[in-house]
Order: structure tokens, then C-alpha cells, then sequence
């Protein structure tokens, strides 16, 4: 019990700390203090620190690999825009109205895609699952990327491959390979902030329940885990389309902020970025999920000058950092310069990817 | 007549992405991970026997020999300093660092030759016709086909007649147990990424062959789509990636010509699915039982 009283602490020292993070930055972004690099940067961060912890709870908490993380947050991009376009154009909507609600028809789209997805895919394990999640991140792209949808003389139309033949009124929303373009930036750094933090509530009130514990325990051992009654497949579906929603709101929130996107933007190697996030921070931590993100995030803004060194200098540090982390004798090198504050249990030593908090 | 010259262009690009898949699968088998990295090396391996053939003015035939020599090295190289010192660590953690050995041979490219896309010139001109003209045929797809047929045979007879493929068969089996009979294991890793490499090379220098552009990139999408294609045979199995890699080939061909090119990817990918949902080990992997 006082494990979980501990874990409980650090939830709320990390929450506690984000708000502060947040706080102090709004005070210096409304002061006018911040660089126009540094306030490009916020929401950009904020989206990509929601993907990394939306991942981390399929890969870190129920310990399964997916390789599509984009795909829903494309899914939940397209999605959302389209109703919240359709709101504020076909309806008259005003903006934070409209936006709020796309927000949660992008986070449904993205869970009903999740769900269908998860459905089949819980037959496989492990590399299959993997490449399945894979299959389903490209099968995503080319299909929303040949995808047309506007209004025309008042009615939506869709089409598939095939440009729409629109008549005398005409608003354009998804426009195939080139995507959707000249969105208004409806995306303020506050609400990014606060989706992402109610969903991180939501992802440490879950870890901590009854489900939360059935699910790792799933993770651990799925067979002792079965054998006492716990429900695979209502787990595993819930936290697939759990996930999806988040990345599906994260998409909505990028889009609204990038102003124009395409579907080939949330391809593969966006769905490796967010995994390469999630296990730098460590598997099952949100906190170095967040972590992660923010300053991978920062780092290739940063490195943006240097265009053709930059993926250089990230691949560097990717390999760097893991075998550093991961290869014993270089841990133990590492360990010696560092003095420990707690002694380790020899046993442990091994594990220190699987912390939960 | 159409139909007959879209299966043979199928069967053709299946025949490369076989000879990648074989690569992916045998690394898969015996060192129980995913080269991600593997797409790259067949970039690399087209970029040097570009080079060759262009700046050296060399001959095709000894481009491409210059460009299996320097993919063996690579891949070696590659697994000695990155996937070897992780050879205990969990796997989550090889793959990352087989994606960051990805990124660094692909922006290594693009620092030394530029992410302009070339022009690659095919290393056998000229076709020839059947049936009236109907059926035209390029050398380069009956060299495609003949070398993966050779590949594949060669490499059957290597794993099963040579005691290094014994070697190989064991390792993939147990590894631990394969050590404690006294193979080298980590010579036994080291030889089946040389070999995984060297058909990388060849496998780029056919598809550049085929499909004349050669840019950074150019190894990621067929990269992932012969992973596939080993996956859809049944990942660690040799037949399963020959077979796997036809199949994706043909299907992607005629998805193309008959379906719709946009999609193509899209219906390669779903029929992985639906394949892996029929027979979750894929067609010709054996799936084994959980023990508790």
C-alpha cells in the first residue's frame, strides 16, 4: 500500500510541476518575454508530449508494440477538421464551440478506428502485432490521402481518388495528396495545455484502478493474468482505443495549429519518432515520456539550421543514448561516474525500464 | 496479353523484394530482431554501384561486385558496433537502435550525395518481344527473376548441405543451447548479416535497375514493404520470404493495374492482413505453442 501511496505522490508532484511549467510560461508568453522560436514551439510540444504518453500507455502499460501511432492521429486530424470546418462554415459555429466539438469527434473517430483495428489485431503477438500496426499506419495514409470532401451548393460530398466536381458554392476541406490547407489556427496554447493534461489525469487514474493494475498485469504475465479471470480482449480493446482518441485529439490540436497538413505528413516515421519519445523517457513512465518529447521536440526545432545535420546529429543521439542505457557494461561504467543516492538491489539493476509513474 | 505482362513485371518486382525479405527473415531467424536498418543498406549499396558505373566509368558487373563488397562491410560494421553490444538487452531497445542506424545511413546519404534524386542508369539495356510484339520483355526483368531464383537456391543449399548453415539453423533454434554444442554465435550473427547485406546490395542495384531513381530515401518503402513481405511468408522461414516476396510483388502490380495506383500500398497492406488474421504465423511459419 505504500508503494501505491508513493506512486500516487509522484503522479501529483508531476502534475503539480506541468501546471507550474505551464503557468510560468503563459505569464511569459502573454509578457511578451518569449522568442518567436520559443512560442512556435509550445503547442507543437504539447500535441507531441500527448502522442508520446497516449503511446506509452499501449507500449509502456499494456506492453504491446505499435508501429501506426500516427495513423490516428491522421485519422482524428481529418476527422476533426472536417466537422469542425463544417460547424463553423456550414453552421455558422463560432470558433472555441466548433473546436471543442471536433475535438470530440476526432477523439471518437480515432477510437472507432482503434477499436477496429484492435479487434483483429488481438489474435496476434508481439513482431506480428507490430507489423500489423504498421500495415494499418500506411493503409491509413494512402486512403486519407486520396480522400476529397467539401460542400458544394450547400451539401457535403465525398469522393474517393476521383477530385469532386463541385458547383457554383464551393468550400474545399480535404483536398487528396494536397491535404487540407489554409486552416485558420484555432489551436491556443491554454487549451493544448489542458487537453493534455486531462488526459494525462485520465492515464494515471486509469494505471492506478482495479483496470489499470488488471492491464499490467496482463503486460507481465498473460497467462497467469487469464488464468485469474482477468478480460484480455476488453483490456487490450480499451486501451487501443483509449490511446487512439488521445493521438486522435493531438492531431486535431497540430493540425489547428500548423494550419496546413497533408496525409502523408503522419507517415511511419512520425509513428517512430513518437515511439523512439516513449522509450527514451522509458517504458511505462509518463513523466519520461514527457520529458522526451518536450526536448526531442525542442531539439529538432533547434536543430532546424542545420537541415542536413540534424537527422545526423538525432540518429547519433539515438544510438548513443541506447546503448548507453541498455548495454550492461556501459551501465555499469555510467553507474560508477554517477553516484547513486539509493543503493540498487543487485536484482533490479536490470529492470529499470518498467517503473510505473 | 496485358494480364501476362503485369504478372511478369509482378513477378519481377516480387523477385526483389524477395531477395530483401531474405535478408530481413534471416536476420529475424537467428538474431531474433528487426533490421530496420536493412532498407538502407540496399540505398547505400545503389548509391555505390551508381557511382561506379558514372564517376568511375566502371562495368556494370564489377559496380555491382564493388557494391556487394562495401554492403558486406556495412552490415558487419553495423551489427559489431551497434547490435552486438545489445545482444542481452530487451528488444524494444535493438529496435530503436536498428531505427537510428536507419536514420544515420540515410542522412549520411544525404550529406555525401546530396537528397536530390539521380538518375540510375540500368546495368542491362534493351528488351525483347513475344507473341507478335504483344509481350515486350526487358533483360532486366529476366536477370531480376534468374537472380533471385539463384539466390534462393544457393542459399537453400548453403543452409542445409554447409556445417556454417547448420550453424545458422541452430542458433535460430536456441542460441543458448546452440553455444553450449560450441558454435561461435557471435560469428554465426556476424556471417548471416554479411550475407543479409550482400543481397541488400544486389536487391538495390535491381531495383534501382527497375524503377531508375536513386535518392536517400529510396530503400524505406520497398524496406518495409519486404518486411512485409517476409512477415506474409512466415518470418525466420527461407521459402516463406521467396514466397512472400512473389506474392506481394504480384499483388502490388496487378492492385496497380486493375484496381486503382493510388492505392496500391493500401490493398498491398490489407491483404497482409487479412493473411495474418487467416494464419497468424504467416503462410509457411510454423506457430508454435505457448508454454506456460
Amino acid at each position: 500500500m505504500k508503494k501505491q501511496a508513493n506512486a500516487a505522490r509522484r503522479d501529483f508532484h508531476t502534475l503539480g510541476a506541468l501546471i507550474l511549467i505551464f503557468a510560468a510560461l503563459w505569464i511569459a508568453q502573454s509578457a511578451g518575454a518569449l522568442s518567436y522560436t520559443a512560442r512556435s514551439m509550445l503547442i507543437p510540444v504539447c500535441c507531441w508530449c500527448l502522442m508520446a504518453i497516449s503511446l506509452n500507455l499501449t507500449v509502456g502499460i499494456l506492453g504491446e508494440l505499435s508501429l501506426g501511432h500516427a495513423g490516428f492521429m491522421s485519422v482524428g486530424a481529418f476527422a476533426g477538421v472536417s466537422v469542425c470546418q463544417l460547424l463553423r462554415v456550414w453552421l455558422g459555429w463560432s470558433d472555441l464551440p466548433a473546436l471543442l466539438l471536433s475535438l470530440v469527434a476526432a477523439a471518437l473517430a480515432a477510437a472507432l478506428v482503434g477499436l477496429l483495428i484492435g479487434l483483429p489485431v488481438l489474435r496476434l503477438r508481439g513482431d506480428y502485432l507490430a507489423i500489423v500496426t504498421l500495415a494499418f499506419g500506411q493503409i491509413i495514409m494512402s486512403v486519407l490521402g486520396n480522400l476529397y470532401f467539401g460542400l458544394s451548393d450547400g451539401s457535403p460530398v465525398f469522393s474517393l481518388i476521383r477530385p469532386i466536381s463541385y458547383g457554383e458554392s464551393k468550400v474545399e476541406i480535404i483536398r487528396g495528396p494536397t491535404g487540407m490547407t489554409n486552416l485558420p489556427k484555432l489551436t491556443t496554447f491554454p487549451l493544448a495545455f489542458v487537453v493534455l493534461l486531462l488526459c494525462l489525469i485520465v492515464i494515471f487514474n486509469l494505471i492506478r484502478s482495479r483496470t489499470g493494475r488488471a492491464i499490467m498485469a496482463l503486460r507481465d504475465n498473460r497467462i497467469a493474468a487469464e488464468s485469474i479471470g482477468i478480460n484480455v480482449t476488453a483490456n487490450k480493446l480499451l486501451v487501443f482505443s483509449l490511446s487512439a482518441a488521445m493521438a486522435g485529439m493531438a492531431g486535431v490540436l497540430y493540425t489547428f495549429n500548423q494550419g496546413t497538413v497533408t496525409a502523408s505528413k503522419f507517415d511511419y516515421n512520425q509513428s517512430i519518432m513518437v515511439l523512439v519519445f516513449v522509450v527514451l523517457g522509458g517504458l511505462g513512465s509518463m513523466r519520461g515520456s514527457l520529458i522526451a518529447a518536450a526536448l526531442l521536440t525542442i531539439l529538432s526545432t533547434l536543430l532546424n539550421e542545420f537541415s542536413s545535420y540534424r537527422m545526423l546529429i538525432y540518429a547519433l543521439v539515438l544510438i548513443a543514448v541506447m546503448l548507453l542505457t541498455n548495454n550492461e557494461a556501459a551501465k555499469r561504467r555510467l553507474a560508477s561516474l554517477i553516484p547513486r543516492r539509493k543503493a540498487v538491489p543487485l536484482g533490479e539493476r536490470g529492470k529499470g525500464g518498467k517503473e510505473n509513474g | 496479353m496485358a494480364f501476362l505482362n503485369n504478372l511478369i513485371n509482378g513477378i519481377s518486382l516480387g523477385s526483389i523484394y524477395a531477395i530483401i525479405a531474405l535478408g530481413y527473415t534471416m536476420v529475424y531467424g537467428i538474431a531474433k530482431m528487426l533490421n530496420f536498418a536493412h532498407g538502407d543498406v540496399i540505398m547505400i549499396g545503389s548509391y555505390v554501384c551508381f557511382f561506379a558505373c558514372t564517376s568511375g566509368s566502371l562495368p556494370p558487373a564489377v559496380g555491382v561486385l564493388l557494391a556487394v563488397l562495401v554492403c558486406t562491410a556495412l552490415g558487419v560494421l553495423i551489427e559489431r558496433l551497434a547490435y552486438r553490444p545489445l545482444r542481452q538487452a530487451v528488444s524494444l531497445a535493438v529496435l530503436i537502435t536498428a531505427i537510428g542506424m536507419s536514420y544515420l545511413l540515410q542522412s549520411m546519404a544525404q550529406i555525401l550525395w546530396s537528397p536530390n534524386t539521380k538518375g540510375f542508369s540500368s546495368i542491362l539495356e534493351g528488351n525483347f518481344s513475344l507473341a507478335g510484339g504483344q509481350i515486350v520483355v526487358k533483360y532486366i526483368t529476366i536477370l531480376t527473376i534468374a537472380a533471385c531464383i539463384v539466390i534462393m537456391a544457393a542459399l537453400t543449399a548453403f543452409t542445409e548441405k554447409t556445417k556454417m548453415g547448420k550453424a545458422m539453423r541452430a542458433c535460430s533454434e536456441d542460441r543458448g543451447a546452440a553455444q553450449l554444442m560450441g558454435i561461435n554465435v557471435d560469428t554465426t550473427i556476424s556471417i548471416t548479416f554479411a550475407i543479409g547485406s550482400a543481397l541488400a546490395a544486389i536487391a538495390g542495384v535491381l531495383l534501382c535497375s527497375a524503377y531508375p531513381s536513386l535518392s536517400p530515401t529510396t530503400g524505406s518503402l520497398p524496406g518495409i514493404k519486404a518486411f512485409t513481405a517476409a512477415v506474409f511468408g512466415g518470418i525466420g522461414s527461407i521459402p516463406g520470404a521467396f514466397l512472400g516476396g512473389l506474392l506481394l510483388g504480384v499483388i502490388e502490380v496487378l492492385a496497380q493495374a486493375y484496381i486503382s495506383t493510388e492505392l496500391s500500398t493500401a490493398i498491398v497492406f490489407l491483404v497482409l492482413i487479412v493473411v495474418l488474421l487467416v494464419r497468424p504465423a504467416g503462410i509457411l511459419g510454423k506457430s508454435v505453442q505457448e508454454k506456460v
